[in-house]
Parts: structure tokens; C-alpha cells; sequence
């Protein structure tokens, strides 16, 4: 049995916490990678090639967790991963949160012929797999931090559009957003004024899981070759090539593929924590 | 006598063409108080709505004028209409827990329409909603202008929105079914809340229910809707002594009013319903003529 005010708020402050703490490591790793990564991350050493993490017999000293094939050291390799993870998650995520919420609100609140060239054009968008999608886009655009960013932008603004625009036409149903209209706001004031504060929530909610995801397909893009050229390090280019290597160096696989995973999982539960703290009916 | 507002013959139907209202007149006179009582469904809502300009998308005005003041209301163009409402007519809803946006704070609901209406300045605005507040004898206003509506409970919210409602010292209130949602034992003082600040302020008052019980102590005339037809039109004596229309005397013989203190209550009787909706029926054969 789970009595929804008691027992699951209180872990709901801890997630938060726990999330939002893992994630200023990760941006206070982004900003100083210079300087508190040990070693260059793209210094190659073939005399140091897969040396194991440091609790393991034969490490070599100054490389905590090991190195990969090349004698890069995978610390400070995931380190500066996380300059371009964040910068894909908070880039990628807001644009991608800008255009679906702005259309999914304007859709639902207004609804009459705005929301019926909008939905039409949802469902359409839909229709296309959303990977095949961003590859070929990425085909055409070429390689690069941009094309990234629009790609994730054009395959996720539909996930808002449809969850915003569904909360706007509920809320437009009240009886405050009538009354809103009687003392005088025009339309557009009381969809900004009434109707934005009360969706706010989802917004956000929406916004850090989105981010989650763009570091994931940023990574899936990595993965087969299609992010940032492969000498800056990227989480999903060092899982691709730890994954070559796996019997004989699983550390250069695993580690990021840990960091990928918090990251992922952080971002989303942040998103959930967030909803609660700002939702005046649940907090 | 002249009415504040006056609708004449609206006409409302779904835009899919299925009639809600079928050539509703009604009056209601400065300073006084009138009755719109029928079943739920009936459309009582709906003029209301038609009224402060607030109709649900799928309903439109097939017909009919609405004046209020003396001014035909669809004569102004959008913006000036919602400004001349605004200023002269305001609702008391029947759910307070939509009523008020979930996420603001009490205070600049009430001062809003201040603001908006009478261009006030907002230190002015907020010292108003606090004597308004007082008015409708919430305790402690000062902090409920400061809480959120879901820290409140409904009795309180109604207040809060009875008192939202006189603010910009509008003629004309319509209370929507103002008790229906809430507890019955805040239903009489809400009620008596209502008459009061009606009283004091000199509005006149659309009172919609399905309670001829209340009707007979609130009002001084009232109207009986039916299927969105207006079947009687009366004062409230007259229609308490000698209903004319069967269906209206069916429903007050269903009612526990002065005229029938303790005594058994008989149902509506099915033929009086079907010969309403027959009535009704007819009517709309008449207008398609
Ligand atoms: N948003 C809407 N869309 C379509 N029909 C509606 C809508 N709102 C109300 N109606 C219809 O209008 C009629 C009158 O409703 P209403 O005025 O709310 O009744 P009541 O007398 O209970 O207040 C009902 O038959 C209802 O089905
Ligand atoms: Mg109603």
C-alpha cells in the first residue's frame, strides 16, 4: 500500500537531491576538465595501453581508472565527455522544449484551426522512425555539433508539442481562464498569464528528461560514428570503441557506459523532483 | 421596471446544430433578484455564459440580443464587449476549485480585476480585496491574500470568490449554482452571504438553481427552463400560490417550499415530462418553419 502524501514524497527530496548533486559534479567537470582531469585525454601512450583501474594488480599509478587501447587515460577522457554531453543536453534540450511547448500550447489553448495545422503536422512528423530519421539528417547536414543538435531538436519537439498541448486544453477548461477573460485579458495575455504558470511543471518535468535523452542520442550517435569528429572524447565513442575491447579491457567499456547511465537516470529523476516541488496542488 | 440585463429570443445551438437554448427571454431588473431554476441540463449554465461572453467553443449564438445596461452587447466590437461585461456583470461559479488558477496566489486574483476594470494602482487594489475580504468574513486576510486556493477550503474559496466577484462594484451578478459543490453546512452561509452583499451593494442578481426552496426565499421573480426553453415566467408569489405551466407546479409539488412544509413529495409525473418535451418539440418544428 502507498499513501500517495506520506510515503512517497519523502524519497521523492531524496532523489532530488541525489540527482541534482551528481549532476553540478558533472557540469563542475565540465567547466575545470582542464584542470582537474590528470592527464590529456587525447595523449596516446602504447606502452601504457589497457592498464586496469587502480584497485586492480598491475594499474599503473596516476591512471585511476585505467586506460584504453591507445594509453589514453579513461578519467579524463569521461571528464571532457562531459563538455559536450551537457552542452548537447542543455542546447538540444531547451530548443527542442522552446518549439514543442510554444506549439503545443498555442495548439491547446487556442485549438479551433492553430491546433489543427499543428496536430496534423504532429501526426505526420510522427510517422517518420524518429533514428532513421536523425541519420539521414545527419547524412545530409554532415557530422558536427550542430547537426546533432538539430537532429535531436527535429525527431523530439513532438513529444512536447502533444503532452503540453493536451495540459493547455485541459486547463483552458477552467473556470479561472473564463473569469481571466471577463475582467478583460485578451487571449493571448491569459495564455501566458493563466494558462503558461499552471503547465510550468510539466514543462520542466519534461525539459530535464528531454535532456537525458539528448545525451543518449547524442551517445547512440557516437556510437556509430555520426557525432563530433572521434578525437574529442565523447561518452558514446568511448563506449563504441571500450565495446571492441571488452574481454580484454571491460573498464574502458564500463566506466562510461556508468557515467552515461547516471547521468541519464539523474536528469530524469530531477525532472520528476522538480514537478513536485513546483506543482502548488502537490507541494 | 427596467431591466439591467434583457436577453431577447436568444437562440444557442452545438455548432453541430443540435439546439441548447430555444428563444430564451429573460429579465432581470436593477437591484433585484432573479430566479433561474430547471433541471440539470436544462441550459442554465448557458446563459449565463452566453451572457459574460465566456461560451465553450463548440456552442454559438444562432440568434437573439443580449442587452445589458442599455447597450446591445453584440453591437461592440470583441474588445470593447469583454471591457463593457467586465465592468458590469461578474459570476459567482458553481466550482470553486476551478475557479481559481492553482497556481497564484489569492491576492492578485482579487486585485486583477481592479487593476484590469478600473485601472487601479495596485497598492490601492490590494488594501480593497483586504476590506473585501473582511467583508465576507474571512479571518485573517492579510494572510489568505498571500496563500495559495488549494491551502483553503471550498467555503473559504467561494467567500473568496463572492468577494472577487463585487469587486470592480459591478450591477449584475450571476451566481451559477453557487452552493452545489459545497458542504451543506456552509450552504446556508454562503447563501445568506450572497443576499447580503447584494443587499449592500445594490446589484441585481441572477440566481440559477435547481432548489425551488432557495428560489422562494432569495428571489423576487424567476423563470423555469425546461429542455432550454423558458416555460413560465413569473413573480415569486404568483408562482408559488398558482403555477400556470404544469411542469412548474409538478416541480413544486416535488419540493419541500412554504406551500408544502412537511407533506409527501409526488415525483414529476412522466406524462408531464412528455408532454413538455412535446411543447418543446413543437417549438422548435415552429421555428424551423
Ligand atoms: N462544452 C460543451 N459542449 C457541448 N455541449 C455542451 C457543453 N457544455 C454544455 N453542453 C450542453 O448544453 C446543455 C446545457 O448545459 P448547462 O447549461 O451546463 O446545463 P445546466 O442547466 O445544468 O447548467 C447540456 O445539454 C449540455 O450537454
Ligand atoms: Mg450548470
Amino acid at each position: 500500500m502507498r499513501d500517495a502524501r506520506g510515503d512517497v514524497t519523502r524519497p521523492i527530496g531524496a532523489r532530488l537531491w541525489l540527482s541534482g548533486a551528481w549532476l553540478a559534479l558533472l557540469v563542475l567537470a565540465a567547466l575545470c576538465a582542464p584542470l582537474i582531469a590528470p592527464k590529456d585525454p587525447l595523449m596516446q601512450d602504447l606502452f601504457l595501453g589497457r592498464m586496469p583501474p587502480f584497485w586492480v594488480t598491475g594499474a599503473e599509478p596516476g591512471y585511476l581508472l585505467g586506460t584504453d587501447s591507445l594509453g589514453r587515460d579513461v578519467l579524463s577522457r569521461i571528464l571532457y565527455g562531459a563538455r559536450l554531453a551537457l552542452i548537447v543536453a542543455l542546447v538540444a534540450g531547451s530548443l527542442t522544449c522552446f518549439i514543442g511547448a510554444t506549439l503545443g500550447l498555442i495548439a491547446g489553448y487556442y485549438r479551433g484551426w492553430p491546433d489543427r495545422i499543428i496536430s496534423r503536422f504532429v501526426d505526420i512528423w510522427m510517422a517518420f522512425p524518429p533514428v532513421l530519421f536523425a541519420i539521414l539528417l545527419i547524412a545530409v547536414m554532415g557530422p558536427g555539433l550542430v547537426s546533432i543538435i538539430i537532429a535531436i531538436v527535429v525527431i523530439d519537439w513532438t513529444r512536447f508539442a502533444r503532452v503540453i498541448r493536451a495540459e493547455a486544453m485541459s486547463q483552458g477548461a477552467m473556470d479561472y481562464v473564463a473569469s481571466a477573460q471577463v475582467a478583460g485579458r485578451t487571449r493571448f495575455g491569459t495564455m501566458l498569464t493563466e494558462i503558461l504558470p499552471n503547465v510550468l511543471p510539466t514543462i520542466v518535468a519534461l525539459l530535464t528528461l528531454e535532456m537525458g535523452i539528448a545525451v543518449i542520442i547524442e551517445a547512440i550517435l557516437s556510437f556509430v560514428n555520426l557525432s563530433i569528429s572521434t578525437d574529442s572524447p565523447t561518452w558514446g565513442g568511448m563506449i563504441a570503441e571500450g565495446r571492441t575491447s571488452v574481454h580484454q579491457a571491460w573498464w574502458v567499456l564500463v566506466f562510461p557506459l556508468i557515467t552515461l547511465f547516471l547521468t541519464v537516470l539523474s536528469f530524469s529523476q530531477l525532472g520528476e523532483g522538480l514537478k513536485d516541488r513546483f506543482d502548488p496542488v502537490l507541494r | 421596471m427596467n431591466s439591467f440585463l434583457e436577453v431577447r429570443n436568444l437562440n444557442l445551438s452545438l455548432k453541430a446544430g443540435m439546439p441548447i437554448l430555444r428563444s430564451v427571454s429573460l429579465n432581470v431588473a436593477a437591484g433585484q433578484v432573479h430566479g433561474l431554476v430547471g433541471e440539470s441540463g436544462a441550459g442554465k449554465s448557458m446563459i449565463g455564459k452566453a451572457v459574460l461572453g465566456t461560451l465553450p467553443r463548440a456552442l454559438q449564438v444562432t440568434s437573439g440580443e443580449i442587452w445589458l445596461d442599455g447597450v446591445n452587447l453584440n453591437s461592440l466590437p470583441t474588445a470593447e464587449r469583454r471591457k463593457t461585461i467586465g465592468a458590469k456583470a461578474a459570476l459567482i461559479p458553481q466550482d470553486p476549485l476551478t475557479a481559481l488558477n492553482p497556481s497564484k496566489r489569492i491576492g492578485p486574483q482579487i486585485t486583477r480585476r481592479l487593476v484590469d476594470i478600473l485601472g487601479w494602482q495596485k497598492s490601492d487594489a490590494e488594501a480593497r480585496a483586504v476590506e473585501l475580504l473582511h467583508e465576507v468574513h474571512i479571518p485573517d486576510p492579510a494572510r489568505v491574500m498571500k496563500s495559495y486556493p488549494h491551502e483553503l477550503s471550498g467555503g473559504m474559496r467561494q467567500r473568496i470568490l463572492i468577494a472577487s466577484a463585487f469587486a470592480a462594484e459591478p450591477k449584475l451578478i450571476i451566481a451559477d449554482e453557487p452552493t452545489t459543490a459545497l458542504d451543506v453546512t456552509v450552504q446556508k452561509q454562503i447563501l445568506r452571504l450572497i443576499a447580503e452583499m447584494q443587499q449592500r451593494h445594490d446589484t441585481a442578481l441572477l440566481f440559477v438553481t435547481h432548489d425551488l426552496g432557495v428560489v422562494s426565499k432569495t428571489c423576487d421573480t424567476l423563470s423555469v427552463l425546461y429542455a432550454g426553453k423558458v416555460i413560465e415566467e413569473a413573480r415569486m408569489r404568483r408562482f408559488f400560490t398558482r403555477p400556470i405551466h404544469p411542469y412548474s407546479a409538478a416541480l413544486l409539488k416535488a419540493t419541500p417550499t412554504y406551500t408544502n412544509p412537511r407533506g409527501s413529495l409526488t415525483p414529476v409525473p412522466q406524462s408531464v415530462i412528455d408532454a413538455t418535451e412535446r411543447e418543446v418539440r413543437e417549438h422548435d418544428m415552429r421555428a424551423s418553419r
